[in-house]
């Protein structure tokens, strides 16, 4: 080693993306960008609460936002744009590292037991439920493909017509309790993956998730459970 | 106490392996658990079979030499290692299973045996200081703040015996790693190769076929010296700065 007169260089990007540390904190990083976006979006849900004027002028708000720096809807595009990016980096990377985990340990134990929460164990499945539960999300409530009304400017009653449809309840509410799950270890995990964590917060971080993932999964859910139970119609 | 073992053995690396029952008779609760191996092994040669293999040195629990999975836990139900297991631990009539450590870095050279060099190799890739050594220095002579100490300290009793990755369920050494990262990178005498170090070691780490961290804490729970969780974080807080720093250089 102390002969080695030439050192290989190559990007800090590309030994980033090349490493299991580097790949698992772009997924961290990636995970926080999607977490914050949540949370706006989970607060802006719950503007159904005060009525279909209020929740479609929202709908219309976000559309005029940035204006007139930006032309109509440039900042919703914009913000598509690097939420995509987030999912299908965020996606891949952990196809490639879960490929590399399972590579890593060919052979099982005979003697099996219970490990790690459940969280933990179901962050691939889950996640791969969640990209799923998106794209019919996206198919439902922005395209309105199959939305049972599908009304374009007309978001309040569109949600209204879905989360009359049992399916619909059932998907939507499976799929934020998964978001619950996949937030709880989620958060905590990124903390640990960018090096955040220490043992002084260690308790305050794992905290910190659960609540978040309590108050993401509840502020979601409400919003289907206002419909079924006529709150909201 | 009479205990039944359940025991893998594999001839050689290539040969397939399995799990063999042995009966295993008047177990005192205060022989460790690798006395128990001795006294089967005992019989066995006199029955004229083949010994079970396995890796031990001290007996005390510093060398890191010895390590099986016992009733699927690494170094089995204590946090310790499996020579300082005791019997006590364990009720009469029970059946033990014993099972090499796995991981693709780990390939089992025979029964209990695996191969662990690859931790060697990521020890090679940056776990030591270039700073001369030879007599012990004066003392005075380098500050050393009294919190860096004690983390140096704390990560130094790492033994390398690869509980960790036989614990995780991705195969990762990634405890293992940064409990030498965050031993050397925490001391002044570590400073001039604090980014090298820890870009080498996680590139050796990589190359050597282990799995990366999904923060199961696995590792941590098996460690029998207690290296902490948070140190993985540590490892990768010191990683990102020295790709921040610019320093992608592979030494």
């Amino acid at each position: 080693m102390a002969l080695a007169t030439r050192t290989a260089r190559t990007s800090a990007l590309g030994t980033l993306w090349g490493s299991t540390v580097g790949k698992k904190a772009v997924m961290a990083a990636t995970g926080v960008i999607m977490l914050l976006w949540l949370t706006a979006h989970m607060l802006g849900n719950l503007k159904i609460f005060f009525g279909p004027a209020e929740f479609n002028g929202y709908a219309a708000w976000l559309r005029t936002l940035g204006e007139p720096a930006l032309h109509e809807a440039w900042f919703l595009w914009i913000q598509r744009a690097v939420l995509a990016l987030c999912v299908v980096l965020h996606g891949v990377a952990a196809y490639q590292l879960s490929r590399r985990d399972l590579a890593a340990r060919p052979q099982r134990y005979a003697h099996r037991r219970p490990r790690a929460s459940y969280a933990t164990r179901t962050m691939r499945w889950g996640g791969v439920i969640l990209g799923l539960f998106v794209v019919w999300h996206l198919l439902d409530l922005t395209a309105g493909v199959v939305n049972p009304l599908g009304e374009d400017g007309h978001p309040y009653q569109n949600v209204v017509a879905d989360f009359r449809t049992w399916y619909a309840d059932v998907f939507y509410i499976a799929a934020m309790l998964a978001l619950g799950l996949h937030v709880r270890h989620g958060f905590w995990s990124a903390a640990q993956t960018l090096g955040a964590n220490n043992r002084r917060r260690d308790r305050a971080l794992k905290a910190t998730a659960n609540v978040l993932a309590v108050l993401l999964t509840a502020g979601f859910v409400s919003v289907p459970v206002a419909v079924m139970t006529g709150l909201v119609d | 106490m009479n205990l039944t073992l359940r025991i893998w053995r594999q001839r050689s690396p290539e040969e397939q392996g399995a799990m063999t029952t042995y009966r295993v008779e008047g177990v005192s609760p205060d022989m460790s658990f690798l006395e128990v191996l001795d006294v089967l092994n005992e019989e066995l040669v006199l029955r004229g079979e083949d010994p079970v293999a396995f890796d031990h040195d001290c007996r005390e629990g510093i060398c890191g030499s010895c390590g099986m999975v016992i009733d699927g836990q690494a170094h089995g139900p204590e946090r310790t290692t499996a020579c300082q297991l005791h019997m006590r631990h364990f009720r009469d009539g029970d059946t033990i299973d014993v099972e090499p450590w796995r991981a693709a870095a780990f390939p089992v050279v025979k029964d209990l045996v695996v191969d662990r060099s690859a931790l060697d190799r990521i020890i090679g890739a940056g776990g030591y200081v270039t700073a001369p050594t030879g007599s012990a220095p004066e003392a005075h002579a380098t500050a050393v703040p009294k919190e860096a100490a004690d983390t140096a300290f704390e990560h130094a009793e790492c033994i390398g015996c690869g509980a960790c990755v036989a614990a995780c369920p991705n195969g990762s050494a990634m405890l293992f790693t940064s409990a030498k990262v965050v031993h050397l990178n925490v001391l002044p005498q570590g400073a001039p190769e604090r980014e090298s170090r820890v870009l080498g070691m996680v590139a050796a780490m990589d190359e050597e076929g282990f799995g990366g961290c999904t923060n199961t804490g696995e590792c941590a729970t098996a460690c029998p010296k207690g290296i902490p969780l948070p140190s993985i974080a540590a490892m990768n807080r010191e990683y990102l700065r020295a790709l921040r720093k610019g320093g992608a250089r592979r030494p």
